[in-house]
C-alpha cells in the first residue's frame, strides 16, 4: 500500500498517580490508557469511540503531550514526540492541532476572533505580518463566517459559531493532523450537521488527517474511514467503519452499538442491555477488561488478556481482542445470564 | 378512542429580565393518552424543558406562566393552589432530571431522600417509608439495597443515582411521570438500562410518561406519540410511526436529514441554515421562516396557528393550509412534501 | 472519622512549633538589645545585667528556644519582668475572660448572621433583603473603637433608667456576666454581617442547585425546601466562616477589652506591649494562636461531619 503513516503510536501507556497516605505518596494509578498501539495514515480519519473513562480522551491528549505520557512511542511525520524537548514539540504542535468538545473554555473571551487567530500564526510564524488581515478573512469565510465578525467576541457568537472559530484557529497554521476530542458532542443536532459537513469539506481542500474522538456512534459512522473501540483503557476492536458497524466482532462493540436508539419507530430492535457499571480504572480487572460484564465470559477470560487479532471471519485490517470471536459467531458459544429487551 | 390523562393547550411561559420579556413557551398544545408515552423533542432552547417544569408549576421566580390550559383528570392545574400543587408533586406527577449528579441532595443519604416523599404523601412512619425505600430500591435494579440505602449519593455512579432517582419519583405510584433528558448525561450501555427500566416500570404500574429528550432516536424507540418543538413552540405533534415515517413540518425533516446515523450510511448529511433565534428577538412570523428552505412571504409575515389536519395530527405550518401561496409541490430537505392534506379545521393555538 | 482526627490532630504539632519559634523570634526582631529594652531606658547596667541573666539572654539563641519550648510543654511561660509573677498565672487570671468574650460574640454574631442571612436569602430582592444588606454593610464598616465608644456613650454613661449592669463602674468591666452585654455587641457586630452575608450567598447559591429544584418537584412545601434541603448544604462554607470569626474576635478582644477596660488577655497584652514586658507578649500570642489552631481544628472536623463528600485525602 501506498499509504503514507503520518500517526504512529506503539505501546502507549498513560497513567495517573493517586496521591494518598499521611505523607501523600503515590498509593496506586488510574490506568488510563494501558497499552495501546495504533497506525493513523494520511489524508484518513480514524475514530476512538468508547464510554467515559475508556481513555480516549487521554489518548488524545497524550499524543499532543499535553499530558506526559508514561511509556510508549508516538511517532508524527517522522518524529518521535515522546522524546522532544519543549521547544521542539512547540514548533510541531503546528502540525497538530486539537479542537476541544467547549471552544469557549480554550479561548480567551477578551480576544476578538481576529485576534485570537493572528496570535495563533504569529506563534507558529506561518504567514508574514502584513498578509495575516487577508488571511484570516478568508479563514472565517472557510469556515462559514463573515468578515464583519472578525473583530467581535467570543461571547457574540453561538455555540456552532464558536466551534467553527475552533475549527478556524486549528486551521490557521495549516495543520497535518487534527485532533477533535468531541468537537461536535455539545451542539445542537441541525448545527452538528454543519459543523460535521464542514470537516469532511476542509479535508477535501486540505488534505487533513483527523482523529476524531467521539461518544456518538452516528457522528462517527459518519465521519471516520476506520475506527477504534476503547473500553477501560484498551483498544478492544479497530477496523474500516464497515466492518466495525456492519460486523463487530467484540463483545463489547456488539453491546455498545445494539444499545444505541435508532431513529426509527417501525424497526423492532433488540438491545443487548449490558448489567452493571464500567470497573474503575485504578483496578481493572485481571485478563479481559470487559469479563465482568460480557455475557460470553469463560474461565480463560478472567485470566489471560486476549491480543488485538484478526480471527478467520474478519476482513484485513479488522482486528478484535476477544477470545472467542469464532465460536461467538458459529454460535458455538451462548451468550449467559444476558439481557436483551426491546424498550 | 384513548383516554386523555394529561392535556396542556396554547401554554405561554415566560421569564421577566433586565433586558425584557423572554417567551421561552410561548404557543403549546399536546395530549398525554393514559398509558402512553409522550415524547416532546427539540433542541436546546426549544423551551421543552420549561414546558415540563410549568406543568407542575416549578418556574424560577422571575418566570411565570402567563396563559393557557393543562388539564389533568377534568381539572386545570393552573388554578391550584401552591397547596394542591405540592399534593401533585411528587405523588400523581413526578419528575425525574437530566443531571442525576446534582439532582440529588449531596447532604442526604439515598434513604433519607427517598422516605422524605412517601413520608410527606402516604402519611407514613419513618421506619414504614424505610421499609418501603427499600423495596423501591429493589424495583429500579438496584443490587443490596438495605446497605445502598445508608450511602450518600457520592457513592454512586451516574447510572446509579439515576436509579435513585427513578425510585424517588416512583415512590407515590405516580400516575405520570415526567422524564427531562433523563439518560442525556449517561453512557449509551447505561442509558438503555435506564431506558428499559422506565419503560418495565411504566408496564408494571401503568403510568403514563413525558419523554423530553433530544434525542431522535430515544423517542422512536421509547415513545407512542410526539411533540416537536422549536424556539418554543410545537410545530408538530402526531404519533411516532406518521412523525418519522411522514414528518410534515420542515424543521421535523431538517431534523431527521441532519441526524448522523450508525445504522445506515448517509453520504451527505442536510443540515438546516443558520441559527436558533435569540429569544428576545423572535421573528414576527413563522419562527422557522428565516432558516427554512420553502419560506414565502406569508411565512415571514404571519405566524401560523398549530392546525390539525385530516389525518387528525397537528403541524403548524403554512404549506398545510388554504392560505399557502407557494408551489403546491414543496421540496425540502431533498424530500418532497405535496401540501394534500390543505383545508385543515380546527385551529388549536395561535 | 478517628482517623481524619488523628491526622488533623498530628498535622498542627508542626503548625505550633512554627508558631513557637516566630514567637520566641519576637524578641530578635525588635531592633536593640532586648534587655535593655525591658529595663527600660535609664537603666543602670547591673539592671540590665540582671534581667540578661534571669532571662538567659546571653546564652546562644537555639539553646534559648529549646529551654524555653521545654519551660512551655511543662506548662511554664516564664516570669513576667515587671510583676515577676509566673506568666502562666497572669494570663489564667484572665484567660476565661477573653474567651467567653469572644465566645459570647461568635453566639450572637453566628446567631444574628444566619437569621438574617437566610431572610435575605429567601426574599432576595425585595425590601427586606435590601435592608438587611444595608444594615450588615454598616455593621461590616464599623470601627470596633468607634462602635464601642457609641455605645458607652448611649448607654453606658447614658440615661439613669437603663438598667445597672449596663452601667459603666470605676473598677471596669468582669464581674457580673450581663457587663458582659455592651463589648459582646461591639466585638460581635462585625462577624454577625460577615456571617449574614456569606449566608446570603451561600444560600442563593444553593437554592438554585438542582436538588432543591428535585426537593420542590418532590412536593415538599417551602420551609423543608429552605430549613432542611438548602440550609445544610449553605452552612458548609459558612462552619469555615464562623471559625475564622472566633478566632479574629480573640485578636479583636484587646480592642474591645481595652474601651471597655476590661481585664482580659488584650489588655494584658497591650500593657505587655507598651512596657515591654516580653515574657507576657510570648505567653499571650502564643495562648491565643494555639487557641486559634485548636478552633481551626474543630471546624475542619465539623465541616467534614457536614459534608459527606470531603475525600480524606
Amino acid at each position: 500500500m501506498a499509504k503514507k503513516e503520518l500517526l504512529k503510536v506503539e505501546g502507549l501507556k498513560q497513567y495517573f498517580p493517586i496521591k494518598g497516605g499521611m505523607m501523600g505518596r503515590t498509593v496506586n494509578h488510574v490506568k488510563a490508557v494501558d497499552d495501546i498501539s495504533f497506525t493513523i495514515y494520511e489524508g484518513e480519519t480514524v475514530s476512538i469511540v468508547g464510554e467515559s473513562g475508556c481513555g480516549k480522551s487521554t489518548t488524545g491528549r497524550a499524543i499532543l503531550r499535553l499530558e506526559e505520557p508514561t511509556e510508549g512511542s508516538i511517532t508524527f511525520d517522522g518524529h518521535e514526540l515522546t522524546t522532544l524537548s519543549k521547544r521542539e514539540m512547540r514548533k510541531l504542535r503546528k502540525d497538530l492541532q486539537i479542537i476541544f468538545q467547549d471552544p469557549y473554555a480554550s479561548i480567551n473571551p477578551r480576544q476578538t476572533v481576529a485576534n485570537l487567530l493572528n496570535e495563533a500564526m504569529t506563534i507558529q510564524k506561518v504567514v508574514p505580518a502584513k498578509d495575516r488581515r487577508k488571511r484570516i478573512i478568508e479563514l472565517l469565510e472557510t469556515v462559514g463566517l463573515n468578515e464583519y465578525q472578525a473583530d467581535r467576541y467570543p461571547h457574540e457568537f453561538s455555540g456552532g459559531q464558536r466551534q467553527r472559530i475552533g475549527i478556524a484557529r486549528a486551521l490557521s497554521v495549516k495543520p497535518k493532523l487534527i485532533i477533535c476530542d468531541e468537537a461536535v458532542s455539545a451542539l445542537d443536532v441541525s448545527i452538528q450537521a454543519q459543523v460535521l459537513n464542514l470537516l469532511k469539506e476542509l479535508q477535501e481542500d486540505f488534505n487533513l488527517t483527523y482523529l476524531f474522538i467521539s461518544h456518538d456512534l452516528g457522528v462517527v459512522r459518519h465521519i471516520s474511514d476506520r475506527v477504534i473501540v476503547m473500553y477501560l483503557g484498551k483498544i478492544v476492536e479497530i477496523g474500516d467503519k464497515y466492518s466495525i458497524f456492519e460486523n463487530p466482532k467484540h463483545p463489547y462493540s456488539k453491546a455498545l452499538l445494539s444499545a444505541i436508539p435508532i431513529p426509527d419507530p417501525t424497526r423492532v430492535k433488540k438491545h443487548i442491555v449490558l448489567t452493571g457499571d464500567v470497573p474503575s480504572p485504578i483496578d481493572p480487572p485481571a485478563g479481559c477488561r470487559f469479563h465482568t460484564r460480557c455475557p460470553f465470559a469463560q474461565d480463560i477470560c478472567k485470566v489471560e488478556e486476549p491480543k488485538l487479532f484478526t480471527h478467520d471471519s474478519m476482513i484485513d485490517g479488522h482486528q478484535a481482542a476477544c477470545h472467542f470471536v469464532e465460536e461467538i459467531e458459529n454460535g458455538d458459544l451462548q451468550a449467559k445470564g444476558f439481557e436483551e429487551a426491546v424498550f | 378512542m384513548e383516554t386523555v390523562l394529561l392535556e396542556v393547550r396554547d401554554l405561554r411561559t415566560s421569564f421577566f429580565t433586565d433586558d425584557g420579556e423572554v417567551k421561552a413557551v410561548d404557543g403549546v398544545s399536546f395530549a398525554l393518552p393514559l398509558g402512553k408515552t409522550l415524547g416532546i423533542v427539540g433542541e436546546s432552547g426549544s423551551g421543552k424543558s420549561i414546558t415540563a417544569l410549568s406543568i407542575l408549576k416549578l418556574i424560577a421566580d422571575n418566570g411565570k406562566i402567563i396563559g393557557g390550559e393543562i388539564h389533568y383528570k377534568g381539572n386545570d392545574l393552573l388554578t391550584y393552589s401552591d397547596k394542591q400543587m405540592r399534593d401533585i408533586r411528587g405523588n400523581a406527577i413526578s419528575m425525574i432530571f437530566q443531571e442525576p449528579m446534582t439532582s440529588l441532595n449531596p447532604v442526604f443519604t439515598v434513604g433519607q431522600q427517598i422516605s422524605e416523599s412517601i413520608m410527606k404523601h402516604q402519611n407514613l412512619s419513618k421506619k414504614a417509608a424505610l421499609v418501603k425505600s427499600v423495596e423501591l430500591l429493589k424495583l429500579v435494579g438496584i443490587p443490596s439495597p438495605d446497605k445502598r440505602i445508608k450511602q450518600y449519593p457520592y457513592e454512586l455512579s451516574g447510572g446509579m443515582r439515576q436509579r435513585v432517582m427513578i425510585a424517588m419519583a416512583l415512590a407515590c405510584n405516580p400516575e405520570i411521570l415526567i422524564a427531562d433528558e433523563p439518560t442525556t448525561a449517561l453512557d449509551v450501555t447505561i442509558q438503555a438500562q435506564i431506558l428499559r427500566l422506565i419503560r418495565e416500570l411504566q408496564m408494571r404500574l401503568g403510568m403514563s410518561v413525558i419523554m423530553i429528550t433530544h434525542d431522535l432516536g430515544v423517542v422512536a424507540e421509547t415513545c407512542d406519540y410526539v411533540a416537536v418543538m422549536y424556539a418554543g413552540q410545537v410545530v408538530e405533534y402526531s404519533d411516532v410511526v406518521t412523525l418519522f415515517q411522514k414528518p410534515k413540518h420542515p424543521y421535523t425533516i431538517g431534523l431527521m436529514n441532519s441526524l448522523p446515523r450508525h445504522d445506515v450510511e448517509v453520504e451527505k448529511l442536510e443540515s438546516i441554515k443558520g441559527n436558533v433565534p435569540n429569544p428576545k428577538e423572535m421573528p414576527t412570523g413563522c419562527r422557522f421562516a428565516p432558516r427554512c428552505p420553502a419560506a414565502t412571504d406569508l411565512c415571514r409575515r404571519e405566524m401560523p396557528a398549530l392546525m390539525k389536519d385530516v389525518e387528525g395530527n397537528d403541524v403548524r405550518c403554512w404549506i398545510y393550509s388554504e392560505k399557502w401561496e407557494g408551489e403546491s409541490e414543496v421540496i425540502v430537505y431533498g424530500e418532497k412534501r405535496i401540501a394534500e392534506s390543505r383545508g385543515t379545521e380546527t385551529i388549536l393555538s395561535d | 472519622m478517628t482517623k481524619f482526627v488523628i491526622r488533623r490532630l498530628l498535622q498542627t504539632i508542626p503548625v505550633l512549633l512554627g508558631v513557637s519559634i516566630l514567637v520566641f523570634s519576637l524578641m530578635y526582631l525588635i531592633p536593640g538589645d532586648p534587655a535593655q529594652i525591658m529595663a527600660g531606658e535609664g537603666a543602670s547596667p547591673q539592671t540590665v545585667e540582671q534581667i540578661r541573666e534571669k532571662l538567659g539572654l546571653n546564652e546562644p539563641a537555639p539553646v534559648q528556644y529549646l529551654k524555653y519550648m521545654k519551660n512551655v510543654v511543662q506548662g511554664d511561660l516564664g516570669n513576667s519582668v515587671r510583676s515577676n509573677r509566673p506568666v502562666m498565672d497572669e494570663i489564667k487570671a484572665r484567660f476565661w475572660t477573653t474567651v467567653q468574650l469572644s465566645f459570647y460574640a461568635t453566639i450572637l454574631a453566628v446567631f444574628l448572621g444566619l437569621i438574617a442571612g437566610i431572610i435575605s436569602a429567601v426574599r432576595h430582592y425585595t425590601w427586606s433583603d435590601i435592608s438587611i444588606m444595608i444594615v450588615a454593610l454598616f455593621g461590616l464598616s464599623m470601627p470596633n473603637f468607634w462602635f464601642g465608644l457609641m455605645l458607652i456613650q448611649w448607654f453606658a454613661i447614658g440615661p439613669d433608667w437603663l438598667p445597672d449592669f449596663l452601667k459603666m463602674r470605676a473598677s471596669g468591666w468582669g464581674d457580673d456576666w450581663r457587663q458582659l452585654i455592651l463589648p459582646v455587641i461591639t466585638l460581635g457586630t462585625g462577624g454577625a454581617a460577615i456571617i449574614a452575608r456569606m449566608t446570603r450567598a451561600s444560600m442563593l447559591e444553593v437554592i438554585g442547585q438542582d436538588y432543591i429544584r428535585t426537593a420542590r418537584a418532590k412536593g415538599m412545601g417551602e420551609r423543608v425546601v429552605v430549613y432542611r434541603h438548602a440550609l445544610k448544604n449553605a452552612l458548609i462554607p459558612v462552619i469555615t466562616v464562623v471559625g475564622l470569626e472566633f478566632g479574629g474576635f480573640l485578636g479583636g478582644a484587646v480592642l474591645t477589652e481595652s474601651i471597655f477596660a476590661i481585664n482580659g488577655m488584650g489588655r494584658l497584652t497591650i500593657d505587655a506591649i507598651r512596657t515591654r514586658d516580653f515574657p507576657i507578649v510570648q505567653g499571650t500570642v502564643l495562648i491565643i494562636s494555639f487557641l486559634f489552631v485548636f478552633v481551626n481544628l474543630l471546624v475542619d472536623i465539623s465541616y467534614r461531619l457536614l459534608n459527606k463528600r470531603i475525600d480524606l485525602n
